[in-house]
């Protein structure tokens, strides 16, 4: 083709062009350049950048995350959540049914509860608890309440809610009613959670930790290591666990203090806990090693600890978060029920299972119904972290669409 | 003579959170009767989407929004109707009846095409069973015979393998027999040689002329290989980024080619008569993102007879220039013909 | 194949070797020996032991000898089908866990028929009908089932059907055929029982089975010979019956490895609460008045049918995909 041909189509194709035309092709070329840029923003993210983006897009992993971070603040100042002492038995005030907190008082913003009488059945002797709604308790933020330790630093009375005026325990407020024995259990639950939410996260911490050294020493170093270590793996996994955990249990003396089976349950979860992980960090192990950049790292002279550590575990930590999140609630669960069949953390530890230990009894549960809530805690959590885990998971796998 | 398709403005786009992708967009070709078409182009230029469309293949999110795909369909009564494949139900009895039996499909990775738990004769008595009015017994001794006309050894053998069992070869081999099994009129081919070695791939495209002789089939051949383009087809189409570029029989693509595109695409194939030290020319930039599909013709940023505000501002219709080929080029159309809405 | 179900069967014993060892260590774990917590119990109804009594006794169980020689003994008695004796309910353990266990299995079978019939269905709709209202719904039902435990269903469902209908659904049999011996009528009366109890425990197990069918079946959805099917003129439901759900489904049956497993261990919860005549309830008891060759025996138990789980997994995944048949 000749240049002439050219030149001569192209004035006369400029001829003819419109100026509305000029305005829209700059229109496209701007355009262009914006998702150019984009573009550019995408190629040069770091890896955590990009699973943030992701996960952006999942709403409900975002409100699970909330929850999660509600969560954490509860185990982090119990006693701040609480409303009375979670200890304190009052035995005039069994099964006290819950209250509820009423936000509008004559069209106003007056937070108030509606205080409660008693009256014994005469033929069944048992306390009956009836509304008065001739009585308001005005109840307020940031009220004084009992002493709390804050994470052992110093002690305060300060709590998030209260009753305004007087003293919390001759105008109590129950927001989850009582148990048979009298004790809040609102605050009972917001130490129980406490307890059972960092046994889960501490299980699943020890867990992690094994789960990365043993898996990676599997899978980097491959041959004889691997070789026991997955059949370590094997027979640990072919163990029924929920009979392991209750026999082991079991076998801790019964003189041993809250916090020595506090720890020692924690073990016992992680010993089961991390042979997922293991073989999750294995398989990926096994994947990169043949990868060219670890062979490239390696040519390049880099130690094998930087290999590791800065070439191969980045690909995949946020896979390890998202499986270790999704460890958590397994771990809870766990905890719960050995408590709740009274083997794992006794009374009067307090926990999520040592909670629901009182639901066992049909006759409370059908007489004070609200003792079944702690189990909503349960559920709400273990939603709440398997969302959040699954949002992790798929935010980190870039080729899972 | 009428086409056995005829594909007018096929247009079909795939519509993403992150925005719509373009993937065919305004496609024209014909296939005669007993005609190899070769469609050739870069990977992502749109050509396994087209022959998706033509057998309704489109999966969610992608869609065929607009054009025709004109089909000349024998009814059970052995009628000839025309009629407009796009306008089908996917899941459809029609569209159905049609697939495998008047249009077949030889897949492009014949490995991961065959289910690796079941046996070979089981998957190809089934494509016989579905179209043909036989008894079992029946289908096992049709999918012999085509087994045995794609040179299969030991056919009644290996009805039993799984397609795991098989070489590279012999896998495309059963592969082209299933899609032979009901004797359809036209076989579409995405690429099927690309996942196999030279050698074998010569025997391939060998055994497939030879058939499609003895069928009298019309075959569309997917490829971005202009070498093996150059050995099957009768008639060719160039497609780039969605769009037809040209169009033409095999001679006249290869020897005079008249689009830029076609020109670059000719120019970048190696050839051991071109002097030694001389680098070879290669097509400047990169084929866009999707998503930012360039203005006008698609072609344009990367075109060494870029116009300026002609090329960017409106995008060349496929039109004929001479009586064998047609081109979509500004250079050929001196009016801008559309402007781009978007 | 037969060459692959023997490997597997020849590894069995050594690990109903390192299991047996595990639980003669839980047996050993708690302080003392199970002659002391008798003495104890003894102490506390009123009477007591002399020196001699105790000493003989001990010795009457091997207690004397050391460790190895222990647990040869118990090993040896259970391979000649004694188990030895439960002190805390003076009978022998074989005769008190015959009936649980058979009741055990059962309840297990069970739960696996409901949770992989339910499994399967709600995965192949939720992976077809992808982003669908179904599917969102669920979704919900598939984090709810697994979020919730197993305990907390029957608690619920026990307080719901006492309260309000004031039944108790506790136990496998009514009243009258707790200890009647096996005839029809009892087998019907167990049917009737059964059901409730497994539903509750399939409702995790289905959950987390269809939410790998789901995933497994997405995938398998994109494969190249889908397409091919579709491209053969097959109609949708019948090629997605036949190729993606048989390939989605291998790998669910892997899961029967653990699956089983959880099943059998998993019920001691909900066996516990309802009541159930099975070993569950029996392990707890053993565990709290340290009763502990009855616990040992019955964690054993557990591994065994943990390791008939694998088996039976791997026997299956043999049979479906022909792949493994030939690597084995």
């Amino acid at each position: 083709m000749s240049d002439d041909r050219v030149s001569e189509a192209n004035q006369e194709a400029q001829e003819a062009r419109h100026a509305d035309l000029t305005a829209l092709s700059e229109w496209n070329q701007a355009r262009l350049e914006d998702e150019r840029e984009d573009a550019a923003a995408i190629h040069v993210a770091p890896n955590w950048k990009l699973t943030w983006w992701r996960f952006k897009k999942h709403r409900l992993a975002l409100v699970s995350g909330l929850v999660v971070i509600l969560l954490a603040l509860i185990v982090l100042f119990p006693g701040f959540f609480s409303t009375m002492d979670p200890h304190k038995s009052r035995a005039q005030q069994s099964f006290v049914p819950v209250q509820r907190i009423h936000f509008i008082d004559d069209g106003a913003f007056r937070p108030f509860v509606y205080g409660i009488v008693g009256r014994r059945n005469p033929e069944t002797l048992r306390m009956e608890w009836k509304i008065d709604e001739e009585k308001k308790i005005p109840i307020t933020f940031f009220a004084r309440g009992f002493e709390y330790e804050v994470l052992g630093l110093f002690t305060t009375n300060i709590h998030f809610i209260g009753v305004k005026e007087g003293d919390i325990e001759e105008n109590p407020i129950y927001l989850l009613g009582t148990d048979r024995l009298g004790r809040d259990q609102w605050s009972r639950l917001m130490y129980g959670t406490r307890v059972s939410v960092s046994i889960g996260l501490i299980s699943v911490f020890v867990s992690v930790f094994l789960g990365v050294l043993l898996g990676g020493v599997s899978g980097y170093y491959g041959g004889v290591p691997d070789l026991i270590i997955q059949r370590m793996i094997e027979i640990l996994q072919s163990l029924p666990a929920i009979p392991i955990w209750m026999a082991l249990t079991a076998a801790m003396p019964r003189d041993w203090s809250v916090e020595q089976t506090y720890f020692a349950i924690t073990l016992i979860l992680a010993l089961i806990g991390w042979t997922t992980l293991a073989r999750e960090v294995r398989g990926r192990f096994l994947v990169l090693r043949e990868e060219d950049f670890v062979m490239a790292a390696k040519l390049s002279g880099a130690t094998q600890s930087r290999i590791i550590f800065r070439h191969m575990v980045p690909t995949f930590y946020s896979h390890i978060i998202a499986t270790a999140t999704l460890a958590v609630p397994v771990m809870i669960i766990s905890e719960t029920f050995l408590s709740f069949l009274g083997l794992g953390l006794r009374p009067p530890a307090i926990s999520w299972g040592v909670l629901l230990q009182e639901a066992q009894n049909l006759q409370s549960v059908a007489i004070a119904p609200w003792l079944l809530l702690p189990g909503l805690a349960v559920i709400i959590t273990v939603l709440a972290l398997n969302i959040l885990g699954d949002g992790l998971r798929d935010a980190a796998d870039p080729y899972s669409h | 003579m009428t086409p056995l398709l005829s594909v007018r403005n096929l247009k079909t786009h795939f519509f993403l959170d992150e925005g719509v992708v373009k993937a065919v967009d305004g496609v024209d070709f014909d296939v005669f009767p007993g005609q190899v078409v070769g469609i050739v182009g870069e990977s992502g230029c749109g050509k396994s989407v087209t022959i998706k469309s033509v057998m309704q293949l489109i999966q969610k999110p992608g869609r065929i929004i607009d054009g025709q795909i004109l089909f000349r369909h024998h009814d059970e009564a052995g009628r000839e109707t025309i009629i407009d494949l796009a306008q089908l139900d996917p899941h459809g009895k029609t569209i159905r009846s049609i697939r495998g039996a008047e249009i077949a499909l030889i897949p492009q990775e014949p490995m991961a095409s065959f289910s690796p738990v079941h046996t070979i004769g089981d998957q190809i008595m089934e494509a016989i069973l579905l179209h043909l009015d036989v008894d079992e017994e029946e289908a096992r001794r049709i999918a012999v015979e085509r087994l045995h006309e794609v040179g299969m050894p030991n056919p009644e053998q290996r009805l039993n393998a799984y397609s795991w069992e098989l070489s590279g070869g012999l896998r495309q081999r059963a592969m082209i027999a299933m899609s032979l099994a009901c004797n359809p009129r036209l076989l579409i081919a995405d690429e099927p040689t690309t996942a196999i070695d030279v050698t074998t791939q010569a025997q391939v495209l060998n055994l497939l002329l030879t058939l499609q002789k003895q069928h009298n089939m019309a075959i569309i051949f997917i490829t971005h290989d202009l070498g093996v383009i150059a050995q099957i087809a009768d008639f060719v189409v160039v497609m780039y980024l969605g769009r037809v570029m040209e169009s033409g029989p095999v001679e006249d693509i290869f020897f005079n080619p008249q689009h830029p595109y076609t020109k670059a695409l000719l120019e970048s194939i190696p050839s051991i008569y071109a002097p030694a030290g001389k680098r070879l020319p290669t097509i400047e930039g990169s084929i866009p993102h999707p998503f930012s599909r360039p203005s006008g013709c698609p072609f344009h940023p990367r075109c060494k007879a870029f116009m300026p505000g002609v090329c960017n501002a409106a995008i060349p219709k496929l039109k004929a220039i001479n009586d064998r080929q047609s081109v979509s080029c500004f250079l050929y159309d001196h009016a801008p013909a559309i402007v781009e809405g978007s | 194949m037969t060459q692959y179900i023997i490997k597997r069967l020849l590894l069995l014993p050594l690990l109903l070797f390192i299991f047996s060892v595990f639980a003669f260590f839980i047996i050993q774990a708690p302080p003392g020996d199970f002659v002391t917590s008798y003495i104890a119990e003894l102490a506390a109804s009123g009477s007591s032991m002399d020196q001699a009594q105790i000493e003989a006794l001990r010795e009457q169980y091997g207690l004397d000898q050391p460790l190895i020689v222990q647990y040869f003994r118990w090993v040896g008695g259970m391979l000649r089908g004694d188990f030895g004796v439960s002190l805390d309910w003076k009978r022998p353990i074989m005769e008190l866990i015959k009936e649980r266990l058979l009741l055990t299995v059962l309840l297990g079978a069970a739960t696996f028929i409901i949770s992989w019939s339910l499994a399967i269905p709600i995965g192949i709709i939720s992976a077809t009908k992808q982003y669908s209202f179904i599917d969102y719904f669920f979704t919900v039902f598939n984090y709810l089932g697994v979020a919730t435990p197993t305990f907390m269903t029957a608690l619920v469902l026990m307080w719901l059907a006492y309260s309000y209908f004031g039944i108790s659904v506790t136990g496998l049999f009514s009243p009258e055929y707790v200890d009647a011996p096996w005839s029809l009528a009892r087998v019907i009366d167990l049917l009737k029982h059964l059901w409730l109890p497994a539903l509750i425990l399939a409702l995790d197990g289905t959950a987390r089975l269809a939410r790998v069918m789901r995933a497994n079946l997405l995938d398998e959805l994109n494969k190249p010979y889908v397409e091919m099917a579709r491209a053969k003129g097959m109609s949708e439901w019948r090629l997605v019956l036949k190729y993606p759900v048989h390939l989605a489904i291998n790998p669910l049956v892997s899961t029967i490895g653990w699956y089983l497993p959880m099943l059998f261990s998993g019920s001691v919860i909900v066996a516990t609460v309802l009541n159930l005549p099975t070993i569950g309830p029996l392990l707890l008891r053993s565990l709290t008045n340290q009763d502990m060759f009855l616990a040992g025996v019955i964690v054993l138990i557990y591994c065994f049918l943990a390791i008939i789980g694998t088996l039976i997994s791997d026997v299956l995944l043999a049979w479906l995909d022909p792949r493994i048949r030939m690597e084995a």
